[in-house]
C-alpha cells in the first residue's frame, strides 16, 4: 500500500507525461507482481464491488471525526470528492500499516462485503486509523470506486510495454483481453505467454479518427474512402473458435445486450474480426442514441425489446480474416474482403439462436434477406469533388448521422488517435442563445467553483430550463462566471444556486428531440457552451417556440 | 433607548460611531484603523491611518509616501473621543494587528486576518479577552487543518533539491506581502540561489527596517541568470505566471504556496506541478481555539463562507452571526475561494 500510495503521489505531483510514464515504469519494475496486478487493475479504471454505500461512509466518517453529519456535508460540497473529504477530516494518525496492496485489497476491501455491517464499520475505522493521511486518501478512492489519477490508458500501456520490452501497440492489445488482477495474469501480460482462452476473446485496439474542418487540405478526394459518420456504439465483433463476442470501444464485452448481432456473426467464417458501429435501426434509418442506450442497458434483452428496438451492426472494416491479422494491409484491400465476407454471411443459412429454434425448420433454412440481416456494411459515398461532398454532408442531419468520415484508401488500421489517415468531418452543431439561470459547483478539477450551469429560454414571459452544460468556457471565463454566480444568487436549492437572468451564452448542441420527461418538452443532445454573448441582453435570447421550430426543421425526412 | 452596537457595518466599512473611526474601510474615510497592509484591508484614499508600529513601513510602501500613517506599539492604548483603542499582534504578517475597542466597559475585538502558528517574520498571535469578537473565517471548515510549517518547509526544500538534480528552476508562487517573506525565512537558503519578483523585492527594505532577518536574494541580470541556471528558487506572485520575467529562468517546476492548496481540485485547476499547503490564516482548529481564548459570548464571522462556523458556534451556545463585509481574502487567492456550502434539504432545483 505504501509503494502504491507513493506512485499515486508521484503521478499526482507532475504534469509531465514523461515523468508519469517513468513513475509508472519504476513502480511496475519494483512492485511485487501480485501488487502490480492490482495497481494495473485500478489504473485501467477497473473497480471492485462497492462494499460500503456513500451514506454509510459519510455516517461512519463523521462519527470517527466527531463531527456532525451536516458539517461533513458542508465539507463534501466544498471539496467535491467524498474520498478526499473523509481523508481530510479524519483525525491525524501515525499510520504504520505495512500490508502490501494485494493483501489490503483481499483482506480489507474484498472481504468487507461479506462482513455484517457493524464488523464492516469496525474494520474500515481500523484501516483508517492505521493508514497515514495520503494512504487514507488513496484507500478511500479504491473504496468508493473513484480511483482516477489523470493517467491516460496509453501512458499505462507505454510504461508496461517498456517494462515488458515490447511495442506499445502489442501491450495495448494484451491489455484489451481478459485478465484478472492476479500475479500470474500480470506476469503473463509482461511475458506475452498466452492463455488461449484469454487470447481468443481479445479485440484489437480501435483506430480513431481526428477531427477536420477543412478536408480540401487532404489532397485529391479520389485518395479517400468516404462514409457517413454513424452515431452509435463503436464495437468489434470477434468471431473465433466457434464463438462470436462483441466488444465496445469502452473495453466492455456487450455480447449479451445484442444477441441478434452475435447470432448473425456466427455466419462469419471462423477467425474474423470486424470493426463497426451498433445502431438502433428502424424504418431504414438510425434512431436517436437514447433509444440505443435502452438496449445497451439490458444485459439480456427480452424478445419483445429486440422486436421493438431492432439493432444492426454497420461494419467499417475487417481486422482479421481466416485467423490472419489484416490490419497492416491497405484499406482498399480490406474493404473488398469486408464486402465479400458480409455478403457471404448474409447469404448463409441463418444460424440457430433461441428464438429461431422455435420456428419451422424450413423457414430457418431460408437464406436471410439483406433487409433483416443485422450485419450491414457502411455505405461508401463517391463524390467527385470536395465541393460535392460538402453538399452531401448537408444531408447528415436528415439522415441522423454526424457528418462524414474520410479514410485514406492506402492506409493500414492503426491504433488510437494517430493523425493523418482517418478524419471525421462533422456537421456544424445547432446553436441557441440561452440565459444562465442556475449553477452548481463542479467536481475534481472544478471542485469548489460554480461550473455546472443550467440554461433557460423564454416561454410565456418566463425562462424555462432547456439545457445543462459543463464545458466550453476557458479557465478565465469560468472564474468570471463563478464570481457572477456568487454575486447574483437569488436563491439556494440544495447545492444549486439560482441566479439573476443576466448572462447570455451561445450553446452548441448536436440534436433536438421531443421529450415528455423534461419540463420544456424538448431535449437537446450534447449541449456545450460555444461562447459568451455579452453583446446580447437576456431578452434577446431564444424562445421555446424558436427551438420547437428548429426541432421540426431538423427532424424532417 | 437601546444603545447602538459599538461597531457596525456601514457603506464604507466597519464603523465605530462613538469614536468616529473605521476599521479596514473599503472606501476612503477620515480615520482608518488598519489591521494590516493587504490590499483588501488597506485601501488608499483615507485622510488618516492608524496601524501597529511594526507594520508602518509596509503600509507606507503599499499606500504611497503621501499617506498619513501613525504607528503605535502593540498594547498601547489611545483614545478617540471616549473610546479606547489598542492594537495586538495577529500573527498574520509583519505588523498585523487585532483591534481592541473599549467603551464604557464593553470590549470588542476585530481580529483582522490571523494565524496561530508562530513564525519569524511577525509577532505571534496574542489572544485578547473581549465580549464581542469579530473573527475572520477564510478557512472555516474542518477540512482545513494545517500541518506544522516545519514539515511544509521540508517538502519545499526537498522539491527544490529534486529540481536542481533535474537542472530545473523552482518557481514558487506566493503572495507578495507576508507569504513571500515567510517562505524566505523558512526555506533552507544554503540549497541554492534565490530570486524574487519585483513586487516582492520592493517590500524587503520595510522588513529589514522592522528588524526581520531574511536571506540575501540575487540581483536579476544576464550574468546571475546564466550562473544560476537550473538551480534557483524563484518567488513570484501568481499574477506573474506565464510572464516574460519568469520565462527567463528556462525550464522550471512550478508550485503554489497557499492554504487553498489543501484541496486537490484547487491544486489541479492551477495546472502547477506542486501545491504546498502553507497559510497565513487560521485553520479550523485555530479559529476554534482563538475564539474560545477570547472568552467572547458574541461572535461575528467574516470572510469566506461563514455559515458552517456560525452554526457550529451556535450549537455550542454562543451568540454567533455572519457579518457581510467586502474583504475578499488575500487578493491573489480569490480565484481559489471555495463555493459556499449549503445544507438545506436538497430540493430539486431547476429540473429540466
Amino acid at each position: 500500500m505504501k509503494r502504491f500510495t507513493q506512485l499515486y503521489t508521484e503521478l499526482d505531483q507532475t504534469n509531465r507525461t514523461n515523468e508519469k510514464v517513468a513513475a509508472l515504469e519504476s513502480y511496475f519494475r519494483e512492485a511485487a507482481p501480485a501488487d502490480a496486478a492490482w495497481a494495473l487493475h485500478f489504473l485501467c479504471g477497473r473497480k471492485v464491488p462497492r462494499a460500503v454505500t456513500s451514506t454509510a461512509l459519510r455516517e461512519w466518517a463523521a462519527a470517527e471525526s466527531a463531527l456532525p453529519a451536516w458539517l461533513l456535508d458542508e465539507c463534501y460540497e466544498t471539496v467535491g470528492d467524498l474520498a478526499e473529504t473523509i481523508a481530510l477530516i479524519l483525525p491525524d494518525t501515525v499510520g504504520g500499516l505495512t500490508l502490501p496492496l494485494h493483501q489490503m485489497v483481499a483482506e480489507r476491501l474484498l472481504d468487507l462485503e461479506s462482513l455484517p455491517l457493524p464488523a464492516r464499520r469496525k474494520l474500515l475505522a481500523q484501516t483508517w486509523r492505521e493508514l497515514n493521511a495520503n494512504e487514507r486518501f488513496v484507500w478511500n478512492k479504491l473504496l468508493t470506486g473513484s480511483f482516477r489519477v489523470g493517467v491516460a490508458q496509453t501512458l499505462v500501456e507505454r510504461a508496461l510495454a517498456s517494462v515488458a520490452g515490447v511495442a506499445q501497440s502489442a501491450m495495448a492489445h494484451r491489455l484489451m483481453g481478459l485478465w484478472k488482477p492476479r500475479e500470474e495474469d500480470f506476469l503473463r501480460l509482461l511475458s506475452g505467454a498466452e492463455n488461449d482462452a484469454g487470447e481468443i476473446a481479445k479485440p484489437f485496439p480501435f483506430f480513431l479518427a481526428s477531427p477536420t474542418q477543412d478536408p480540401t487540405a487532404l489532397g485529391a478526394i479520389s485518395d479517400w474512402q468516404v462514409e457517413w459518420k454513424w452515431d452509435g456504439i463503436r464495437a468489434q465483433i470477434i468471431r473465433r473458435q466457434g464463438e462470436a463476442l462483441i466488444w465496445s470501444r469502452g473495453d466492455e464485452m456487450i455480447t449479451g445486450s445484442f444477441p441478434e448481432i452475435a447470432a448473425a456473426a456466427t455466419a462469419l467464417p471462423d477467425g474474423t474480426v470486424l470493426d463497426g458501429e451498433i445502431l438502433a435501426w428502424t424504418d431504414a434509418k438510425p434512431q436517436p442514441f437514447g433509444r440505443l442506450q435502452l438496449r445497451l442497458g439490458r444485459k439480456s434483452p427480452s424478445t419483445k425489446l429486440q422486436r421493438d428496438l431492432p439493432v444492426v451492426f454497420v461494419a467499417y472494416d475487417v481486422l482479421e480474416f481466416a485467423g490472419e491479422d489484416w490490419r497492416a494491409r491497405a484499406l482498399s484491400e480490406r474493404r473488398s474482403k469486408l464486402e465479400t465476407a458480409i455478403a457471404a454471411a448474409a447469404a448463409a443459412p441463418r444460424a440457430a439462436n433461441e428464438e429461431d429454434a422455435q420456428r419451422d425448420l424450413f423457414e430457418r433454412l431460408e437464406p436471410a434477406t439483406q433487409r433483416d440481416f443485422p450485419l450491414r456494411i457502411s455505405e461508401i459515398l463517391h463524390p467527385v469533388s470536395w465541393e460535392e461532398l460538402s453538399h452531401r454532408r448537408m444531408e447528415s442531419r436528415a439522415r441522423a448521422v454526424e457528418g462524414v468520415m474520410l479514410k485514406r484508401l492506402t492506409s493500414s488500421y492503426g491504433t488510437g488517435r494517430q493523425r493523418g489517415d482517418w478524419w471525421k468531418w462533422k456537421i456544424e452543431p445547432l446553436t441557441m442563445d440561452a440565459v444562465l439561470i442556475g449553477a452548481q459547483a463542479g467536481h475534481g478539477r472544478r471542485a469548489n467553483l460554480y461550473t455546472d450551469y443550467t440554461f433557460g429560454v423564454w416561454h410565456g414571459g418566463a425562462l424555462v430550463p432547456v439545457a445543462k452544460a459543463y464545458s466550453g468556457l476557458t479557465d478565465e471565463e469560468i472564474l468570471e462566471v463563478d464570481k457572477f454566480v456568487r454575486g447574483h444568487t437569488t436563491g439556494k436549492f440544495g447545492p444549486v444556486r439560482a441566479v439573476e437572468a443576466e448572462l447570455v451564452f451561445e450553446l452548441a448542441f448536436e440534436g433536438i428531440n421531443e421529450s415528455p420527461r423534461h419540463k420544456s418538452g424538448i431535449a437537446v443532445r450534447f449541449p456545450r457552451i460555444k461562447r459568451r454573448r455579452d453583446d446580447k441582453k437576456p431578452e434577446d435570447a431564444d424562445t421555446l417556440e424558436s427551438l420547437r421550430a428548429l426541432l421540426l426543421q431538423n427532424n424532417r425526412g | 433607548m437601546p444603545q447602538p452596537p459599538l461597531l457596525q457595518i456601514s457603506e464604507r466599512g466597519l464603523y465605530c460611531a462613538v469614536g468616529d473611526f473605521y476599521i479596514d474601510p473599503w472606501k476612503p474615510v477620515g480615520f482608518a484603523v488598519t489591521t494590516h497592509a493587504h490590499s483588501d484591508h488597506a485601501r488608499s484614499g483615507s485622510q488618516n491611518y492608524l496601524c501597529a508600529e511594526a507594520g508602518r513601513c509596509v503600509l507606507q510602501e503599499r499606500l504611497g509616501a503621501g499617506a498619513a500613517i501613525e504607528g503605535i506599539p502593540y498594547g498601547k492604548k489611545v483614545t478617540r473621543r471616549s473610546v479606547t483603542v489598542s492594537l495586538h499582534p495577529a500573527g498574520h504578517i509583519l505588523g498585523s494587528a487585532q483591534v481592541r475597542v473599549e467603551h464604557q466597559g464593553e470590549v470588542w475585538v476585530v481580529s483582522g486576518d490571523y494565524k496561530l502558528e508562530a513564525e519569524p517574520t511577525c509577532a505571534p498571535f496574542e489572544p485578547v479577552r473581549c465580549d464581542t469578537f469579530i473573527t475572520e473565517c477564510t478557512f472555516g471548515l474542518p477540512i482545513y487543518r494545517w500541518r506544522p510549517q516545519a514539515e511544509i518547509f521540508d517538502e519545499i526544500n526537498r522539491w527544490w533539491r529534486q529540481n536542481q538534480s533535474a537542472a530545473r528552476a523552482s518557481i514558487l508562487h506566493v503572495y507578495s506581502l507576508g507569504k513571500a517573506q515567510r517562505v524566505l525565512a523558512g526555506v533552507d537558503a544554503s540549497i541554492g540561489p534565490i530570486f524574487v519578483h519585483g513586487g516582492i523585492s520592493r517590500l524587503l527594505p520595510a522588513y529589514a527596517a522592522a528588524g526581520v532577518k531574511l536571506p540575501a536574494v540575487q540581483e536579476m541580470n544576464a550574468e546571475s541568470l546564466g550562473e544560476t541556471r537550473g538551480t534557483a528558487l524563484v518567488l513570484a506572485p501568481s499574477a506573474a505566471e506565464n510572464s516574460p520575467w519568469l520565462r527567463r529562468f528556462g525550464e522550471a517546476s512550478t508550485a503554489f504556496a497557499s492554504g487553498w492548496m489543501q484541496l486537490r481540485g484547487a491544486r489541479r485547476r492551477r495546472a502547477l506541478d506542486r501545491g504546498f499547503t502553507l497559510s497565513d490564516h487560521a485553520d479550523w482548529d485555530g479559529l476554534l481555539s482563538a475564539i474560545s481564548a477570547t472568552g467572547a459570548q458574541r461572535i461575528f464571522a467574516t470572510h469566506g463562507d461563514t455559515a458552517p462556523l456560525v452554526r457550529w458556534l451556535r450549537e455550542r451556545g454562543l451568540d454567533a452571526h455572519g457579518l457581510k463585509t467586502q474583504f475578499t481574502g488575500d487578493a491573489e487567492e480569490i480565484s481559489a475561494e471555495p463555493a459556499s456550502g449549503h445544507t438545506a434539504a436538497a430540493e430539486a432545483l431547476l429540473p429540466l
